[in-house]
């Protein structure tokens, strides 16, 4: 992982490489939103900019802080969430309807984006503190059950099952890394799929919908399988080389809804092909392999699972979008990370990334204590 | 028994290689799916590309439809029979109507549209999809279609179009022979779901040539190509596609000889058919009294239809092909060919006492005709020598004869239904009525009455064959194949028929006051008429009946008479009697082809005498219809009298 033309010392100040890709890729969703627009910084470029200018500090702020801050504020910072998700479902039983954000005036603060990086740090913090010896018996599994499963429920009462899978989803990661027997996974698995039908059952109409349109989304073309169709049919006209910048039709004409927002992939395959669908999931892969990366060097338990955990998170963002875009997953709305237009998603990543980069530069600091 | 297995004992090491295989297995599964995706997105785009594509361009592009130009109809010598006219036409959008309300308010003032119209026009728009277009109004002159054009800007969905309408110059005398057109029914656009069968201006053939020939002439349709939005928003005008003209059909008609023929007939109510002897060429097929196909193919008043409806002379029925009259003593020809088939010495004479005994009962002959041989029995029409004839060659070997000559067969020309009429034989009675074959059927027969029933078509081609000696099949396109083998007879026994019926007209016969004015150029021919219904003691349905009981009249000939080109049947119906309605049509339109002027100077007279040309006359009937109707119904006597055969 040397980069030749930055002196090392430098390098090892300062993670340029990372910063590099991350810019890269922000950079290259800034385009797209400006193609979206119709070839115009307003409405969604410029704002998204700034929030990326922002947010870019921010990771670069936490990654000054060292590894020892995140293993002391995991836990509070983890109950603090989830009493905010509570407050979120109170309030939201006040007011009725689907509610996921407090309102403080000046930003709408939605807790359940803080909790996929917050049931990382919580997990691993657990097992680091977790006896060695226990990590096989009873005692290494229902508490983490309990960490999980409490935001997860909230999550999916507000209702957004794209997070609440999220959460599972990363706290499952960690928990697999822990060492936990391989039984309780593959039993999990099983138990599961046994459960799909009842928890179909259990889902809101919409979200049933969703589901039956995505195993068959012709049968409504204009309805809700409309998504699907028109994000594939964006994908597919675009071809290997795409039809130029500024000139998707599908995106500029309005037949791809939320080309800007969860849709925005397809908005970007339309007008730079299969070539830049390629560079931009080589660039999200580069930068998941950069955090497993983080985590295979790092020197604790804690630091291990929290940067593999950390960069599944933003793999699962990743994959879950682009499964969706391309009609290989029901339509879920989580956003494709650093390229949609929204702040939570972006600060989200950002925040995992400046944990990863804090990580990996403590790891540094300390030199090659393992 | 249960297998106790050792509690596995965790440390640090074992701990640090379990997460090392662990993150290993968690970072190919990352990579995994990031190829899976990968690979979607290639099947996607790269496989599939050409599906996709072209679903996003049926999204972008939204297309409205120009119908074709419809292939030109020519006649044998490329004079147009029908063309395309310029039309100035409005429709409107339906997704750029802005005030719709407002925008008909404006239309209304500028083109003067009737309730009905606007009544027509909203129902329309309540029906329309997306940017199907719906017609205000066609056939506008430059006045009012420049009074819309100009405001264009200020009325969003008015669309001011130059379209092409049918226009058919020869009018009423090529109605039945090419057909019409008009806008395709809702029955047509179910069937086909075709988009083009409902766009404005779209014509199909509706009768004759136009509707069994509608897939050459059609063409292909063009399309004005337009960016939109999801929401049906115009962005900009894409290329259009130019329309495909239809084919260009030529026909063997003579345009000249149709229209003349057309005005010939006059305020009859006839048939008149030309076929070219050397190849089957029909030259002129005339059914009158007819329609304007131009009215028709502009859409026809529901006044204009009653009238062509009520008229006892039938101007809807294409009479060369759809009627069907007994040939009478036209049929003569056929009985004689069957005697000469048969053997018979064509100098046997017969007795004519004036009439012939079968059993009790007395056939009559029109007079009393003393000896008579094959050609005299021809130029004087004897009834009795045929009726001895049919006797002894028998009623097969007749009707045998008759089919030879054309008679009872349907040809293989584009109209929508032929009749081919009835050739009477033992076997067909016994099918038919289930009864045995009479002696007195033969009779009747022998002399074209009775069972037999033709087809001015029919006949012409029966004139065809006598004059040409050879099985000629009758063809209308210009590129159908010539059929023309001999017939089943020797050629110097045709002869004898041939100078038999030379002998009617220019002879002792009974046409001779219809012979040709012409320097050496003959006709022969044959006349014929046929009793409409059967009237006691013989007497015969003339002035003293009502029109419509009073005898056909017919007449076969052909030109010259030596060596014959041109082939020629005239049915006048009610018209008496073939020598003094149907022969002297034959003889004008005959001379047509070989002198014009001196035919054009004729017509010149008899059109001065019955009110002008066909044009002039149907707009006159058309006004005197329309007041007749506004008072009660005139006395049955007066309306017969505007009627009677020229």
């Amino acid at each position: 992982m040397r980069l030749s033309i930055v002196p090392a010392r430098i390098a090892g100040a300062f993670p340029w490489r990372i910063i590099l890709l991350v810019l890269a890729i922000g950079g290259f969703g800034l385009t797209v939103l400006y193609s979206a627009a119709g070839g115009s910084i307003s409405p969604w470029a410029f704002t998204q900019g700034l929030r990326f200018a922002v947010f870019t500090g921010l990771a670069i702020a936490l990654s000054r802080l060292r590894e020892e801050f995140w293993s002391a504020i995991a836990l509070p910072g983890y109950a603090i969430t989830l009493v905010l998700l509570f407050a979120v479902e109170l309030a939201g039983a006040v007011r009725g309807g689907s509610q996921r954000w407090i309102d403080l005036g000046f930003i709408r603060l939605q807790p359940s984006e803080f909790m996929k990086p917050g049931i990382v740090l919580a997990l691993a913090a657990f097992y680091a503190r977790l006896p060695i010896g226990q990590i096989r018996t009873i005692t290494a599994v229902w508490p983490a059950a309990l960490l999980i499963g409490m935001p997860a429920a909230l999550v999916m009462l507000q209702p957004d099952l794209g997070t609440a899978l999220m959460i599972c989803a990363g706290g499952g990661v960690v928990m697999f890394l822990a060492g936990l027997p391989m039984r309780l996974f593959v039993g999990g698995a099983l138990a599961l799929a046994a459960a799909l039908p009842i928890a179909f059952s259990m889902l809101h109409d919409y979200q049933r919908n969703r589901v039956l349109i995505f195993l068959d989304p012709e049968a409504d073309p204009l309805g809700t399988g409309y998504h699907i169709s028109q994000s594939k049919i964006a994908i597919g006209s675009g071809g290997l080389f795409g039809k130029g910048f500024l000139n998707g039709t599908q995106s500029h004409l309005d037949y791809l809804p939320e080309g800007h927002t969860d849709f925005v992939f397809a908005t970007m395959a339309e007008e730079w092909g299969l070539v830049g669908g390629v560079l931009l999931i080589g660039g999200f892969l580069l930068l998941i392999r950069w955090g497993m990366r983080v985590s295979a060097r790092a020197p604790n338990r804690f630091s291990r699972l929290t940067a593999a955990g950390l960069a599944s998170t933003i793999f699962f963002y990743v994959a879950i979008n682009l499964m969706m875009v391309m009609g290989l997953a029901p339509v879920v709305g989580i956003p494709l990370p650093l390229v949609s237009f929204g702040g939570s998603a972006m600060m989200t990543v950002m925040i995992c990334i400046g944990i990863l980069m804090s990580l990996d530069r403590s790891a540094r600091g300390m030199g090659s204590a393992r | 028994m249960k297998r106790t297995r050792p509690p596995r004992v965790v440390t640090e090491a074992t701990q640090a290689f379990s997460f090392a295989r662990r993150s290993f297995v968690l970072g190919g599964a990352q990579l995994g799916l990031g190829a899976l995706l990968v690979g979607r997105m290639g099947w996607l785009s790269v496989a599939e590309n050409e599906r996709y594509s072209l679903l996003a361009e049926s999204n972008r592009v939204n297309m409205t439809l120009v119908p074709p130009r419809r292939g030109w109809i020519v006649d044998r010598y490329g004079q147009p029979i029908a063309t395309n006219r310029a039309d100035f036409r409005i429709d409107l959008i339906p997704e750029r109507l802005r005030d719709r309300d407002a925008t008909i308010a404006a239309l209304r003032r500028l083109i003067g549209l009737t309730d009905e119209d606007v009544a027509r026009i909203l129902q329309d728009l309540e029906d329309a999809r997306g940017y199907q277009p719906v017609q205000v109004a066609t056939n506008l002159d430059w006045d009012r279609f420049a009074a819309v054009s100009v405001r264009q800007a200020d009325l969003p969905g008015v669309a001011p179009v130059r379209g092409w309408s049918r226009h058919y110059p020869d009018g009423a005398a090529v109605g039945h022979l090419i057909g019409y057109v008009g806008p395709a029914s809702a029955k047509q656009y179910e069937e086909t779901r075709d988009p083009l069968y409902i766009t404005p201006g779209f014509k199909i053939g509706k009768d004759g040539i136009e509707k069994v020939l509608e897939d050459r002439l059609r063409g292909r349709p063009g399309a004005k190509r337009v960016e939109v939005t999801a929401r049906g928003r115009p962005v900009r005008e894409l290329t259009d596609r130019p329309d495909v003209a239809g084919q260009q059909l030529k026909l063997t008609i003579d345009a000249g000889l149709q229209l003349y023929a057309a005005r010939r007939l006059g305020n009859t109510s006839g048939s008149v058919v030309v076929i070219d002897t050397l190849s089957g060429d029909i030259l002129a097929m005339v059914s009158m009294p007819s329609y304007d196909p131009n009215s028709f193919s502009d859409g026809i008043s529901h006044d204009e239809w009653d009238m062509l409806s009520s008229d006892e002379r039938i101007p809807l029925t294409n009479k060369t092909v759809q009627g069907l009259y007994p040939p009478g003593s036209t049929f003569k020809p056929a009985t004689a060919l069957a005697a000469l088939r048969a053997g018979v010495d064509p100098e046997r004479t017969v007795n004519c006492p004036g009439g012939y005994q079968l059993g009790n009962r007395f056939f009559r002959c029109l007079g009393r005709h003393g000896p008579v041989n094959l050609h005299r029995a021809i130029a004087k029409s004897c009834n009795t020598y045929f009726y001895t004839m049919g006797r002894e060659v028998g009623m097969d070997g007749v009707a045998a004869a008759a089919r030879e000559l054309g008679l009872g067969a349907e040809y293989p020309l584009p109209f929508p239904s032929q009749r081919y009429g009835t050739v009477p034989d033992p076997a067909w009675k016994q099918r038919r009525f289930d009864q045995a074959w009479t002696q007195s059927d033969t009779l009747n027969a022998s002399i074209g009455q009775g069972y037999i029933l033709t087809s001015p078509l029919q006949l012409a081609v029966q004139a065809a064959r006598i004059a040409s000696g050879r099985a000629l099949v009758p063809r209308i396109l210009a590129n159908a194949p010539i059929v023309a083998p001999p017939l089943d007879v020797p050629t110097e026994r045709i002869g004898l028929i041939r100078s038999g019926m030379d002998e009617v007209v220019n002879g002792a016969g009974t046409a001779v006051r219809s012979r040709l004015q012409l320097d050496g150029i003959r006709m022969g021919g044959k006349t014929g008429t046929a009793q409409v219904r059967r009237i006691a003691g013989g007497a015969r349905g003339g002035l003293n009946v009502p029109w419509k009981y009073r005898d056909h009249g017919l007449f076969i000939g052909f030109a010259p008479v030596d060596n014959p080109r041109y082939a020629a049947s005239v049915v006048i119906e009610h018209g008496m009697s073939g020598s003094g309605a149907a022969a002297p049509v034959a003889r004008d339109v005959l001379t047509y082809l070989f002198d014009p002027p001196q035919a054009m100077e004729t017509l010149s007279r008899f059109e001065a005498e019955w009110g002008g040309d066909i044009e002039t006359r149907m707009a006159a009937q058309a006004v005197a219809w329309k007041a007749a109707k506004a008072e009660p119904p005139p006395a049955e006597a007066d309306a017969d009298t505007g009627r009677r055969p020229a």
